[in-house]
C-alpha cells in the first residue's frame, strides 16, 4: 500500500507541476505588458486628472485669476508655495488691493496632495497630467507659474 | 553530412608538413584551447540572452530591447561592464583561497566543455571512458564553490557553501546513475561510439520507459547540479541575498556567473548527447527519404538544437517554479530520486538482456 | 455595558466615564497593573488594541484600549497616568498582553515612561544615544542636541538590553547581552533583498535553524505622529497615506472618519459607498502585491510579476479617478476630494471578471504546487490565543481562526449595506496565512459587485468649514486595512491642530508575532513566514 501511495504522490506532483509549468507557458503566449516608454510618449492616455503638475492657467491676453490671497500657501503643508504681492491702488474705484508679482512653486517638496487647488477660491491653479520633472539641478525645480507679461506687450496695451 | 573530420584532418596533415610531430601537437592543443575558450564565451553571452528574454516572456515583459535589435548586444556590453568593474578588496578574507575558487569553478566547466561533441567529427578528446570523465570533472565545481563560501569570511557565504556541497554531492548519484542506465543500454563509455550507435533511433527511443524515466531524472538531477531555480539553494537570492558568490565583484563574479551559465549548457549537452542522439539527425527505419531529408541539416545544428531545446525546458522550470527548502530537497533526493534510479538501472538490465 | 460598570464601581477607586468608544476607566498608576490583570484574567480582556502614551503636559500617561476576543464589538479604555516628570515610572503589562511587548518600548522611546518589570527597555525606534523623549511637549527639538550622527551604531549597543525592576522602593537598572558569545548571529537587513523595506532581522542560528530573533527598528522612522502635532486636520489627511503605502487608501479613510466622528457629520452615502469601493480595491491590491512578494520570497519570480501585472489595473483605475496610483489621496474630511470618474464604473466592473480569471490562474501556479505546500504546510504555527495576545490581527490571525474583521465587527462606510463573509481558516499555519489573502480577494470582488451598480446618486461631500477644529475630546477609529485593524487616536484640546495622534500600526505587532514564530524553523522559513504575516516597514516606522 505505501508504495501504491508514494507513487500517486509522485504522480500527482508530476502532475501539479506541469499545471504551473502550463500557466507560465500561457502566459508566454499572451501579449506582453511592457510600457515602451520614450516611444509610446503621447500615444499613451494618461489619466487626466493625474496629479503630476502643478499649473496656474493663463488665457489668451496672459492673464489669470489669482488674487494673491495666500489661502494656497496657508493650505500647503509643505511650504511649498510661495505668494509674493504688492499693494496697488485700483485707478477706478481708488480701494488698495493685492495684486500677484510672483507665485513661486517648489516642486521639489511638493507631495501632490492637493490641498492648494482644492481651497483655491478662484480657481486659479490647477493640476496637469504632465509627469516628466527630471531637472539636473535642483534650483531648476522651484519654478514661478505666473507669466509675467512682458514690457512690450504692456506698452501695447497702454 | 557535413563531416568536421575532413577540415581536422587537413589542419593535421598541413602543420605534420611543415613542423616535426611534437610541435604540430603543440600547435594543435593552443588552436584547440583557443577554439574552445572562444567558444566557451560566446555561448555564454547567447546563453545570458536567451535566459533574460524567455525569462520576460514567461512574466509578460519584453527583456531586453535597448542595446542593439531587440537588445541583441545587451549581454555582450554586460560583460564590458562586468570587465571593467572593480575587484572588491574584502577585509579579512583568505586572499589566496578567495581568488582561487572563481578558477576552479571556471576549469571545472571548460574541462568538461572540451570534452563534448558538438558536431561530426567535432570531438576535441574521445576517451574510452568518456561518459565516466565528463561526470567526474563536471563536479570538480563544488570545490570552488566550497571554496569561495569558506574563503569569503561572510556568513551568508558559508551558508551558501555548506547547502551547495549537501547539494552538489547528493544530486551527482541520480546523475551518475541515470547516465549508467544508458551506458547499460550502450555497453560502452566511449562518446563518440554512444552517438554513432543512436544512428537508427535515438537511446530515449531505443530504452523503452526506463530510458524515459532516466532522461527525465538526469534532466532534474543535472538542473540540480547546476543550482539553479528551483535548487539554487546556494545562491537563494531572497535568504542570502547571492550565496556563495555575495562577496565577489568584476570579472571574479563574472567567472562564476559563465560558469553557471555553461554548466547549464553542459548538462543539456550531456543529456542531449546520451538521450537524444547528440549531432546524430533524427532516424526512422524503413523512412528512407525522410531519414535523407534529415541528414542534410548540418550536424551541429542537431546538436545546438536538441542542446537549446533542453535549456529551454530548465529555463521553464526556472521561471515557474519556487525554490525548495534544504530538507526538500534532499528528500527530493534520497528518497525520490535515488530509488527510482536504482529501479530503473534494474528495469535497464531487463531490457537489455530480453 | 450596564455590568462592567458596576464591577468597575465595586472596585472602590478610579473614575468611571462612559464614552462613545466604550467605557474608560482612569485608575492610579500603582493600582495599574493590579486592574490590568484583572481585566486580563477575570474578564476577559485579552486583546490589547492598542496603548497610547500621553504627555498631558503636567502628567505624562498611558492609556490602554482592550477589548475581548468573544465579545471584540466592545472596549475598554484603561488610563493611567503619573506627575513625576523626571522619572516616570509605571507597571509593565507586557506578561498579560504579548504585544504590550513593543507597544511599551515605543512608550519609553518617545516618552520616557520606564516600564517596571519589562524585560527588554532598549529604545526601539531611535538610537541608543539620542537625547530626549520627542513626543514630550517639553522636548527640546534643537539639532544641536540630536546632531546628525556620522558614525555606525555599533551592534553592540544594541545587543546590551536594560530592564528595570523595582526592589525595597528602589528602581534598579540591570542589562544582559542579547546573544551569547559563542552564538551565529546572522544579519537579515536593514538592506536585504527579502525585506521589502529596511527592517533589521538578528538571528541567531544553529546550522539552518533560527533560534532567535531580534528585529530592530527604526530606519526609516518619519516622526509622523510629531509631525502632525503642527498639522492642522486635513494636512494629517496625506500623512495617513504614507503609513502603510499598501492600503493608504484605507488609512485615510479611518483618518476621515476620526475626524467626521467627532464633527458629527457622516459623508454622504454616495461618497461612503465609493469610499468602500476604494478600500476593497486597495486591499485587493496589496493583497495581491501581499501574494506576490510570498512567492517571490520563496524563489518563484514569475508570480511576482503576474501580481504587479494584475496590481496594475488597480493602479490605473485610481489614477483615472483619485489622480493618484500609489498616494491616491481621495478622501478627504466630509466625503471626497472630487466625484468619480465618468468611465470609474466601467473600469471596475471589468477588472471583476478579470481578477477572477487571474486568481484561477494563481492558484494553478502556486496554490497547487507541491514545492510550495511543502513549504507552507506545517511551519510557522500561529495559534489563535497567541494570535490575540500578540494582536496580530487582520489576515495572519484570522488564519489561526481569530474572528477579528472590523469590518463586521463594527462596520463602517457602506460595509454594513453588503453581503460578504469574514474569511476564517482554524490552521494557524502558513499555507492558511497564504491561502486566505487570496480568498479575501475573491470576498473583495463579491463587496466590490454589489456596491457598483447600486451606487446612490447625490452630493460626494458634505461642507466643512474652511478651517476645521475638532471639538476637545478623545477620539478613536477603528478600520480594517490590508494587513489588520488600523486605529487612529486623535486627542484634540479644540484647536485647529491636534494635540496627539497615536496609530495603532497592524504592522508592528506582526513583527512580534515573527518573532514569535521564527524559532525552530528554518532559515528560507524565516524569509516566507515574513512574507506570510506581510508587515509594511513604513507602518512600523511611523
Amino acid at each position: 500500500m505505501k508504495v501504491i501511495h508514494y507513487i500517486q504522490t509522485i504522480l500527482l506532483s508530476i502532475y501539479r507541476l506541469t499545471q504551473g509549468m502550463y500557466i507560465t507557458m500561457l502566459n508566454m503566449m499572451r501579449p506582453k505588458v511592457t510600457e515602451q516608454y520614450p516611444e509610446n510618449r503621447g500615444k499613451k492616455e494618461y489619466g487626466e486628472r493625474f496629479r503630476g503638475l502643478l499649473v496656474m492657467p493663463h488665457d489668451a491676453e496672459n492673464h489669470h485669476t489669482c488674487t494673491a490671497c495666500g489661502i494656497c500657501a496657508l493650505n500647503c503643508p509643505n511650504g511649498t508655495i510661495r505668494v509674493i504681492s504688492r499693494k496697488e491702488t485700483d485707478p477706478v474705484t481708488g480701494k488698495e488691493k493685492k495684486v500677484l508679482d510672483k507665485y513661486m512653486y517648489d516642486l521639489g517638496s511638493c507631495i501632490f496632495c492637493g490641498l492648494c487647488t482644492g481651497s483655491c477660491p478662484q480657481e486659479a491653479i490647477t493640476w496637469t497630467n504632465q509627469f516628466e520633472h527630471a531637472v539636473f539641478t535642483r534650483e531648476k525645480l522651484e519654478m514661478q507659474l505666473n507669466k509675467e507679461i512682458k514690457k512690450q506687450e504692456v506698452k501695447k496695451q497702454e | 553530412m557535413l563531416d568536421f573530420s575532413n577540415v581536422t584532418n587537413w589542419i593535421d596533415t598541413t602543420l605534420h608538413r611543415y613542423l616535426s610531430d611534437g610541435w604540430a601537437l603543440a600547435t594543435e592543443f593552443v588552436l584547440i584551447a583557443l577554439m574552445l575558450l572562444i567558444a566557451y564565451a560566446i555561448l555564454a553571452l547567447v546563453l545570458i540572452y536567451m535566459e533574460r528574454k524567455v525569462c520576460a516572456f514567461f512574466q509578460c515583459r519584453i527583456g531586453p530591447n535597448r542595446v542593439g535589435k531587440w537588445g541583441l548586444l545587451q549581454s555582450v556590453a554586460d560583460m564590458v561592464k562586468i570587465l571593467l568593474k572593480e575587484l572588491v578588496h574584502i577585509n579579512r578574507a583568505d586572499h589566496f583561497l578567495f581568488r582561487v575558487a572563481s578558477f576552479v569553478v571556471i576549469i571545472g566547466s571548460i574541462c568538461t566543455f572540451g570534452a563534448l561533441p558538438f558536431a561530426k567529427g567535432l570531438q576535441a578528446i574521445d576517451f574510452n571512458v568518456g561518459v565516466f570523465y565528463l561526470l567526474a570533472v563536471s563536479s570538480v565545481g563544488v570545490v570552488g564553490i566550497l571554496l569561495a563560501g569558506w574563503s569569503s569570511n561572510s556568513k551568508y557565504t558559508m551558508i551558501g557553501a555548506m547547502r551547495s556541497g549537501a547539494q552538489l554531492i547528493s544530486y551527482e548519484i541520480s546523475a551518475g546513475l541515470s547516465v549508467l542506465a544508458v551506458v547499460i543500454l550502450a555497453g560502452t563509455m566511449q562518446v563518440s561510439e554512444i552517438v554513432a550507435l543512436q544512428t537508427d533511433r535515438w537511446f530515449i527511443f531505443q530504452g523503452h520507459i526506463p530510458a524515459c524515466i532516466a532522461f527525465l531524472t538526469y534532466l532534474i538531477a543535472g538542473h540540480a547540479e547546476t543550482n539553479r531555480g528551483p535548487f539554487d539553494l546556494p545562491e537563494a537570492e531572497s535568504e542570502l541575498t547571492a550565496g556563495y558568490h555575495t562577496e565577489y565583484s568584476g570579472i571574479q563574479f563574472g567567472f562564476f556567473y559563465l560558469a553557471e551559465y555553461m554548466n547549464m549548457f553542459i548538462i543539456a549537452a550531456i543529456g542531449s548527447t546520451l538521450f537524444l542522439g547528440g549531432w546524430m539527425p533524427l532516424h526512422i527505419p524503413g523512412w528512407e527519404s525522410f531519414n535523407h531529408v534529415m541528414d542534410l541539416v548540418p550536424s551541429f545544428i542537431w546538436f545546438f538544437g536538441k542542446t537549446f531545446f533542453c535549456i529551454f525546458l530548465a529555463l521553464w522550470v526556472r521561471w515557474s517554479f519556487p525554490r525548495l527548502r534544504i530538507d526538500q530537497l534532499l528528500s527530493l533526493e534520497w528518497k525520490v530520486l535515488m530509488p527510482i534510479c536504482l529501479v530503473n538501472l534494474v528495469l535497464m538490465s531487463l531490457v537489455v538482456i530480453f | 455595558m450596564g455590568t462592567m460598570k458596576n464591577k468597575l464601581a465595586t472596585l472602590g477607586y478610579g473614575q468611571i466615564e462612559e464614552g462613545k468608544n466604550g467605557l474608560t476607566f482612569t485608575v492610579p498608576a500603582e493600582k495599574s497593573y493590579e486592574t490590568a490583570h484583572w481585566l486580563r484574567f477575570d474578564e476577559g480582556f485579552d486583546y490589547l488594541f492598542d496603548l497610547v502614551g500621553m504627555d498631558y503636559g503636567d502628567r505624562l500617561g498611558v492609556i490602554y484600549y482592550l477589548s475581548r476576543s468573544k465579545d471584540p464589538a466592545t472596549m475598554l479604555v484603561l488610563k493611567t497616568d503619573t506627575p513625576d516628570r523626571e522619572k516616570p515610572e509605571l507597571d509593565s503589562v507586557h506578561a498579560l498582553w504579548e504585544s504590550a511587548n513593543l507597544y511599551e518600548r515605543e512608550v519609553y522611546d518617545f516618552f520616557g515612561i520606564i516600564f517596571l518589570n519589562h524585560p527588554d527597555m532598549r529604545r526601539i525606534f531611535l538610537r541608543a544615544d539620542w537625547k530626549g523623549h520627542p513626543l514630550r511637549k517639553d522636548y527640546d527639538t534643537d539639532p544641536i542636541l540630536n546632531p546628525v550622527p556620522q558614525r555606525n551604531e555599533f551592534l553592540s549597543e544594541m545587543e546590551r538590553v536594560p530592564s528595570f525592576t523595582l526592589q525595597m522602593g528602589q528602581e534598579v537598572e540591570e542589562s544582559h547581552k542579547l546573544f551569547g558569545h559563542d552564538e551565529y548571529v546572522v544579519n537579515f537587513g536593514p538592506q536585504h533583498p527579502a525585506m521589502h523595506g529596511v527592517l533589521h532581522l538578528r538571528v541567531s542560528l544553529d546550522g539552518e535553524i533560527i533560534r532567535k530573533v531580534d528585529p530592530n527598528f527604526g530606519y526609516i522612522h518619519r516622526g509622523i505622529e510629531k509631525m502632525c502635532e503642527g498639522y492642522t486636520y486635513p494636512q494629517i489627511l496625506h500623512l495617513a497615506d504614507r503609513l502603510d503605502y499598501l492600503s493608504g487608501t484605507i488609512n485615510r479613510h479611518a483618518v476621515c472618519l476620526c475626524c467626521e466622528q467627532a464633527l458629527g457629520i457622516q459623508a454622504p452615502p454616495r461618497a461612503q459607498y465609493v469610499r468602500t469601493i476604494l478600500d476593497e480595491l486597495t486591499r485587493i491590491a496589496s493583497h495581491l502585491l501581499g501574494w506576490g512578494c510570498m512567492c517571490m520570497d520563496m524563489g518563484s519570480i514569475t508570480a511576482f510579476v503576474y501580481g504587479m501585472r494584475d496590481r496594475e489595473k488597480i493602479m490605473d483605475i485610481f489614477e483615472e479617478t483619485a489622480g493618484g496610483r500609489l498616494m491616491v489621496n481621495y478622501s478627504v474630511i466630509g466625503g471626497l476630494a472630487q466625484d468619480i470618474h465618468p468611465d470609474f464604473q466601467r473600469k471596475v466592473k471589468e477588472f471583476i471578471p478579470y481578477m477572477r480569471r487571474m486568481l484561477r490562474e494563481h492558484h494553478l501556479l502556486f496554490t497547487g504546487n507541491p514545492i510550495a505546500r511543502g513549504r507552507m504546510e506545517g511551519i510557522g504555527y500561529l495559534p489563535e490565543q497567541e494570535a490575540i495576545s500578540l494582536g496580530a490581527t487582520g489576515p495572519s490571525g484570522r488564519a489561526s481562526g481569530w474572528h477579528n474583521d472590523i469590518r463586521k465587527i463594527a462596520p463602517y462606510a457602506a460595509y454594513d449595506k453588503v453581503d460578504f463573509e469574514e474569511v476564517l481558516r482554524p490552521g494557524g499555519l502558513t499555507f492558511d496565512r497564504y491561502i486566505i489573502r487570496l480568498d479575501e480577494i475573491e470576498e473583495s470582488l463579491r463587496i466590490i459587485e454589489q456596491l457598483i451598480d447600486s451606487m446612490p446618486e447625490g452630493p460626494y461631500a458634505e461642507k466643512t468649514k474652511a478651517i476645521i477644529k475638532l471639538p476637545e475630546g478623545e477620539y478613536l477609529q477603528r478600520v480594517e486595512n490590508a494587513r489588520g485593524q488600523f486605529g487612529v487616536h486623535i486627542t484634540s484640546r479644540g484647536g485647529k491642530t491636534p494635540f496627539r495622534v497615536k496609530f495603532r500600526s497592524p504592522s508592528l505587532v506582526l513583527v512580534g508575532a515573527l518573532k514569535a514564530i521564527a524559532p525552530k524553523t528554518k532559515v528560507a522559513d524565516l524569509i516566507m513566514l515574513g512574507a506570510s504575516l506581510d508587515y509594511v516597514i513604513p507602518c512600523i516606522d511611523r
